[in-house]
């Protein structure tokens, strides 16, 4: 639903300051969303002053330099810290990104880190995924056949099939484009999003998969794919250089092709 | 307390099976507009700048009246379908979107008759 204000209770005020400690080299200031469901409080922005001479390169390493020398009490997600399993996708200057593979040289001045835009919160940023995981599982993210599969070997595939799926297979399902597009933000109930639209195209494009036809049936709907308005946010932002704008605008080509063509 | 699924909700009432034209034809009205809005211009630079019986004269010649007519309802089409995706972007409750496009709708219809009528009226006429 369109929301042009922040709710009352999501309103920010100003948090605890932590000051760089005595004899630090390189000092860098990171601005944190906080918020903790169990206070009752509106979210706040806690201060940190780091120093990044004693700290990893990334941004990652800031956040638990933080957890683990500073405020224990901040909640974040964070697995391979190598931009593999998608689980860091924060805010970070008004730009969503996986924050293990953004070093924190690449920003000037302070780094404000927030929760993904316009998702419901858990905790300081940790954003509710229940929504966008479930649309993922809504498009069968699996292959689709009716014929058996051969006895004593995989299905096969030609080597200029398996290219269709460059730039597609990457995606790690981090939700920084879905939830940096704004036709996503005011109609997620219905409107699948450019993470999810990416993940139907690979599906579409697989030559093994013989399930086009329904899955094109599935997508032909004015909110769940037409709400793409070919903003591009999600282009632009996307932490492994994918292009969900390009897959979207595949997807509709095929439905053409397949009403005139 | 809600005890519906994620998968149901994100499901929802399934696929409408349709849109794809209502996309296509918003593209092919616009790449219509564009070698039909430069009559709009002619028509926009006579109305200023020439005499009222110059520019009536103009517009009832046969061709410059279809074509205006063709840029009127390339217009208006291509207009219902935009201003209708907006409404359904910005307006969520059920009630409020249904009404808004149908009014939307019956606007720019009553906006292309309307100035058909014109366009004939004046090629008639002249």
């Amino acid at each position: 639903m369109v929301e042009f204000t922040l709710p009352k209770n999501s309103k920010l005020t100003r948090g605890k300051f932590f000051k760089a400690p005595d004899g630090a080299t390189n000092v860098r200031r990171f601005e944190v969303y906080r918020w903790d469901p169990d206070s009752g409080e509106n979210p706040r922005i806690d201060a940190y002053e780091v120093d990044v001479g004693s700290c990893g390169p990334m941004v990652l390493d800031a956040i638990i330099k933080i957890k683990n020398e500073i405020d224990s009490t901040l909640t974040f997600r964070r697995s391979c810290r190598e931009g593999v399993c998608g689980s860091c996708a924060m805010n970070v200057n008004g730009k969503n990104t996986l924050v293990c593979t953004k070093a924190i040289d690449e920003y000037k001045g302070t780094i404000k880190i927030f929760p993904l835009p316009h998702m419901a919160v858990v905790k300081d940023l940790v954003p509710d995924m229940t929504h966008f995981y479930a649309q993922y599982a809504s498009i069968k993210p699996w292959m689709a056949t009716q014929t058996p599969p051969p006895a004593d070997s995989e299905r096969l595939q030609s080597r200029e099939d398996r290219a269709k799926l460059d730039g597609l297979y990457e995606c790690v399902l981090c939700a920084c484009c879905s939830t940096s597009c704004p036709s996503y933000w005011w109609n997620s109930e219905r409107y699948l999003g450019p993470a999810i639209l990416l993940q139907a195209y690979r599906w579409l494009v697989d030559s093994r998969d013989e399930g086009t036809g329904e899955r094109l049936d599935e997508l032909e709907d004015p909110f769940k794919l037409y709400r793409c308005h070919t903003i591009m946010n999600c282009t632009d932002t996307c932490p492994k250089g994918l292009n969900p704008a390009k897959a979207i605008a595949e997807t509709k080509k095929l439905l053409v092709q397949r009403k005139l063509g | 307390m809600d005890y519906r699924s994620p998968i149901s909700k994100a499901r929802g009432l399934g696929s409408a099976k349709s849109g794809t034209e209502h996309w296509w034809m918003q593209r092919v009205t616009a790449a219509a507009l564009i070698p039909l809005s430069f009559w709009l211009v002619m028509l926009l630079k006579l109305a200023t700048t020439a005499t009222y019986q110059e520019t009536i004269t103009w517009l009832a010649s046969p061709f410059n009246a279809v074509v205006i007519a063709l840029w009127i309802l390339a217009v208006c089409f291509h207009a219902a379908l935009g201003v209708q995706v907006v409404i359904e972007d910005y307006v969520s409750a059920e009630g409020a979107k249904i009404i808004a496009v149908w009014t939307c709708h019956l606007l720019f219809t009553a906006i292309a008759v309307a100035a058909l009528f014109a366009v004939l009226q004046i090629s008639l006429a002249g």
